[in-house]
């Protein structure tokens, strides 16, 4: 919060817009309008700082996946798998097929939960409800009166069973624990398989579902593609995403892939050499630091191929691949290109930043076939190799994940007891710090300006440029000030109501 | 209670990483019964109300203010200082606005060091001009100003009065439904003393199901170094389970999935020091008979202040380190 | 006869008459009547310990240790009986594991190792209890003050101090 003394220039207003709202996160946004009513300057700041880089140091290694998932309660298994990844290389660990897959299994599953809380609670209601809706209705209680109550059963039971997945896994639903150097904790049990493979099915259901309902309520409906398209939402810039061998996205391993704005191949690089293309710079404005591509050079805040600013988003990630690694999700990739670039085969970048929320919905619908397909593997359950015993000297390693909200990278060097000397974390959003500080002001600028009355409705566009990157946040339902009348049943899968509440 | 019978409740989060804000929801199809009878007027992570909103409203018009996150900046101090003049009830929810939580290890570190690690000396960083976040910065267009990083993490009751607290990271969800229908029913008198609901007056190894062999330590390891027995107690075979010196409440859900407990519900009730409980305990299980060998084994322990103060060390008798 | 406790010297007060506050944790079955008898046969040594008896040095909760600290002790000591001495047979068997781990925890929160002192102290060993409190007093001057009630204020913690106190 401002403190009233802060004082404003001559010759300036200042709109404030503190706090962020509908996200996971902390920020402000102070929006500077010179004499004419146009938009002068406009500073996004995350006034937030915990120092995770500095107290890892001196804890033992192992310990690290669990410190660490507390740096975002929402997506904890980001961290949670890029820590221990980052430990197995501290170890010079290999993992048996096993041990791999139930990484990849248990991620998949969350990216599902995750994905789908951001595009029914957070970012959706933006569309569905409108962008300059009434606030009291502009959330899922909104959303739920105007699409109906399959929509809060289905996004209810989502995150339910996603966390009951997690907690047959990792123990607890909120912070699973279970990731160790060299693998898991413990075996998955054949009835826990069974059930894991009941909660895949739906979730491959509800990403369907889900891409299905985007259609209908948001791609159908000309105003909103008219804002996706020519609304001031877009900048030309690097894209970044980790692929596996084929090119294809993938969220758990493999190799990150920078490509330039026009879709050509910039870097691929492996774990090990992200310092050779990633620096982060400091601003006096803000905590979080603006890491951007080292091959390129730092401009500024400016798009284009000769600005070393890139987005590690569920985008940015479609753009740097040549695929997807299931076939419902690759036919929906194929769509989504053909729509926006006229290239079904995805070759040319789609930097409509408000698409970003189709891709996520893409991305659902292929952790959810993926974890079908690992859960179904005959050698999930084996009662061996879910791990191995770390037996070598500890020293570095680094670990890289696709967060929802970006690439994630944990570096480790510890000594040779594996007590961490060292520890640096370059985390998803703030991949995307630079991209999000000139989409908030590309938004300010496009929408006021000279003779235009600054609305909340306005403020809420603007902040809509901030929620297209950030999908980390749960919410089943709330409720807000306003005698809307609502009637909520909750039904099975099948259509048995299985509880009632009306107001 | 406002106009419409019902009751009013926010939700904030200070220096938190948003997962007591989701663990708020794993109460699941409740969610709905709660909506009946309450409306929620603040929570920045769901609902577009700003801080402004909230300042207008009267004194005492939440009934139940649920603030998760430690006191880290000077904003979040405010904004606490804010909620406890707007909410009739006030709980600290989680550990890191009960005890501090992980972020109060960095009171283990001063803030240059914080700041040298983020903004200068880390491998990835370019900053050749030593450029440091400022609280207060002047531009062409006026002031700029982000909340004033303190040297310490608090707790919420370090700043303000707060009546009740459920412990947790994250608390788990039917603590967490327990404490709401006391709390927003009325079950429990609207202020207190920072009293600990949502949870048990026992310690961990009382809801933990693993087999407990009354087997002396004989030597500290670490988990990944070997493979554990799977149904036995994992400090008697040499983890360092935070069991003993950690308030029950939770089911010891990490136990079921073979991981040892790291402490996340806060000290034992009667204790306020996790750390020292932990030594405490520690003293009776042992396997060392001579001065020599108790040395020894106490020198296998990797990181004595970090394990044992892992969610707690605001809590501390000592809080920071000189 | 052993000291008792005189007033707290703030070190700000007058820096110049500081004097080194240590407390003296003394199980009474063996440290205390060491003391005690350190006293009876007039031997000299400084005033700095103030001495808590406690009946078997086992009975310190570590808890007791840093609650010394965190009030502004610049120096703990604890004393118990031998190894296979112990009135209770084992009580100072808890000591013997807890207090190395107290001394690795402090150290880790910077408290100088020489603050620190766990000893074996029998009922015969007045001149061992009177050399060690001489000693460790004059080694704590050397070190100084701890105050860490000021270092928290400094650091803005400490429930029921005064948080404005820095910083405004």
């Amino acid at each position: 919060m401002t403190s009233p003394h802060v004082k404003t220039a001559e010759g300036y207003r200042r709109i404030s817009i503190d706090p962020v709202t509908r996200l996971e996160g902390h920020g402000k946004i102070d929006i500077f309008l010179d004499q004419e009513g146009s938009v002068a300057e406009c500073f996004f700041q995350v006034p937030e700082l915990r120092g995770f880089e500095k107290f890892c140091e001196g804890r033992p290694v192992e310990e690290l996946p669990r410190i660490t998932s507390r740096i975002c309660g929402v997506c904890p298994e980001a961290h949670m798998m890029a820590s221990a990844k980052a430990c197995d290389a501290v170890y010079g660990a290999e993992l048996p097929l096993t041990a791999r897959m139930l990484r990849e299994l248990q991620y998949n599953i969350f990216y599902v939960t995750d994905h789908a809380t951001h595009f029914y609670a957070l970012g959706g209601p933006d569309f569905v409800m409108g962008p300059a809706s009434d606030p009291a209705l502009r959330n899922l209680i909104g959303v739920i009166g105007k699409v109906g109550l399959e929509v809060a059963g289905q996004v209810i039971k989502c995150r339910a069973w996603g966390h009951e997945a997690a907690a047959i896994f990792g123990g607890k639903p909120v912070n699973p624990v279970n990731a160790i150097p060299g693998g898991m904790s413990k075996a998955l049990k054949p009835e826990e398989r069974a059930r894991v493979e009941e909660i895949c099915r739906f979730m491959v259901e509800f990403g369907i579902f889900t891409l299905k309902l985007l259609h209908d309520v948001v791609l159908a409906n000309k105003e909103y593609v008219d804002l996706i398209l020519h609304g001031p939402y877009y900048h030309e810039t690097y894209s970044m995403g980790l692929v596996d061998a084929q090119n294809r996205v993938n969220f758990y391993d493999g190799k990150v892939r920078v490509v330039d704005p026009e879709g050509k191949e910039l870097c691929k690089y492996s774990p090990p050499e992200y310092m050779q293309h990633i620096a982060e710079r400091v601003e006096p404005w803000s905590y979080l630091k603006f890491p951007y591509l080292k091959a390129v050079g730092w401009k500024g805040f400016v798009a284009g191929k000769d600005s070393g600013v890139y987005r590690a988003t569920p985008q940015s990630r479609l753009n740097a691949a040549d695929g997807m690694n299931s076939p419902l999700a690759q036919a929906a990739y194929e769509e989504y290109f053909e729509t926006l670039t006229g290239d079904k085969s995805g070759r040319k970048p789609v930097h409509h930043t408000l698409a970003i929320h189709w891709a996520r919905c893409i991305e659902l619908l292929n952790a959810a076939e993926r974890g079908l397909e690992l859960i179904r593997h005959p050698e999930i359950t084996h009662p061996e190799n879910y791990r191995v015993v770390c037996d070598k000297t500890p020293s570095e390693g680094i670990g890289i994940v696709e967060a929802p909200r970006g690439t994630l990278t944990h570096h480790y060097v510890t000594d040779e007891k594996g007590i961490v000397r060292k520890a640096n974390l370059i985390v998803g959003t703030t991949n995307n710090h630079a991209a999000i500080c000139m989409s908030i002001k590309q938004a300010a600028q496009g929408l006021i300006k000279k003779g235009v009355t600054v609305t909340e409705g306005i403020l809420n566009m603007v902040e809509m440029a901030f929620r297209a990157y950030d999908p980390c946040f749960g919410c089943a339902t709330h409720s807000l000030p306003g005698q809307m009348p609502l009637t909520v049943r909750i039904r099975e899968w099948d259509g048995t109501v299985l509880s009632e509440a009306s107001r | 209670m406002g106009a419409n019978g019902k009751l009013k409740v926010g939700m904030y989060w200070a220096s938190s990483c948003g997962g007591c804000d989701i663990s708020l929801l794993e109460i699941g199809p409740r969610i709905l019964d709660l909506i009946k009878v309450a409306d929620v007027v603040f929570w920045p992570c769901a609902a577009d109300f700003k801080y402004q909103t909230v300042a207008g409203y009267p004194d005492g018009y939440i009934d139940a203010c649920f603030y998760n996150g430690g006191v880290r900046n000077s904003e979040q101090e405010e904004i606490a200082r804010l909620l406890r003049t707007k909410s009739k009830t006030l709980v600290a929810y989680g550990a890191c606005a009960g005890d501090g939580g992980i972020p109060a290890l960095a009171n283990l570190n001063t803030i240059a060091a914080i700041y040298d690690a983020s903004y200068h000396s880390n491998p990835s960083i370019e900053n050749p001009d030593r450029v440091e976040p400022q609280s207060h910065l002047d531009t062409p267009y006026g002031e700029l100003e982000i909340p004033r990083f303190y040297p310490a993490v608090l707790r919420l009751k370090d700043v303000v009065e707060v009546d009740y607290e459920i412990p947790g990271c994250p608390p788990q969800a039917d603590r967490v439904w327990e404490t709401i229908q006391a709390v927003v029913g009325g079950a429990v008198p609207p202020r207190n003393h920072a009293l600990r609901v949502g949870c048990a007056d026992k310690v961990v190894c009382d809801e933990c199901l693993r087999e407990k062999k009354l087997k002396k330590i004989s030597q500290f390891t670490r988990g990944h170094l070997f493979r554990p027995e799977r149904d036995w107690c994992l400090l008697e075979q040499g983890i360092l389970c935070m069991g003993p010196a950690t308030r029950s409440g939770c089911g010891a859900l990490c136990l079921k999935a073979d991981i040892r407990c790291e402490g996340c519900y806060g000290p034992p009730a009667n204790a306020e020091d996790q750390g020292t409980a932990m030594i405490g305990a520690l003293g009776t299980l042992l396997d060392a008979t001579t001065e020599d060998r108790a040395q020894e084994l106490v020198e296998q322990i990797a990181d004595p202040t970090g394990t044992f103060y892992r969610f707690s060390f605001s809590s501390s008798m000592l809080k920071v380190r000189k | 006869m052993a000291q008792t406790a005189t007033h707290a010297q703030s070190p700000q007060a007058s820096p110049a008459a500081w004097e080194p506050r240590i407390i003296g944790f003394l199980c009474y079955w063996c440290s205390y009547t060491g003391a005690d008898n350190a006293g009876t046969a007039r031997m000299q040594y400084l005033p700095n310990v103030d001495i808590i008896k406690v009946m078997c040095s086992g009975r310190i909760d570590p808890e007791l240790i840093t609650i010394a600290f965190a009030n502004g002790a610049d120096g703990v000591m604890v004393l118990g009986c031998h190894i296979g001495d112990c009135h209770y047979i084992s009580g100072n068997h808890k000591t013997m594991v807890r207090m190395p781990l107290m001394r690795r925890m402090l150290a880790d929160l910077g408290i100088e190792p020489a603050r620190f002192r766990h000893e074996w102290v029998s009922a015969a060993e007045g001149e061992k209890f009177s050399k060690l409190v001489t000693e460790m007093t004059e080694q704590v001057r050397a070190l100084g003050p701890l105050n860490w009630p000021g270092l928290m204020r400094d650091r803005g913690v400490g429930h029921g101090m005064d948080l404005k106190a820095w910083g405004e």
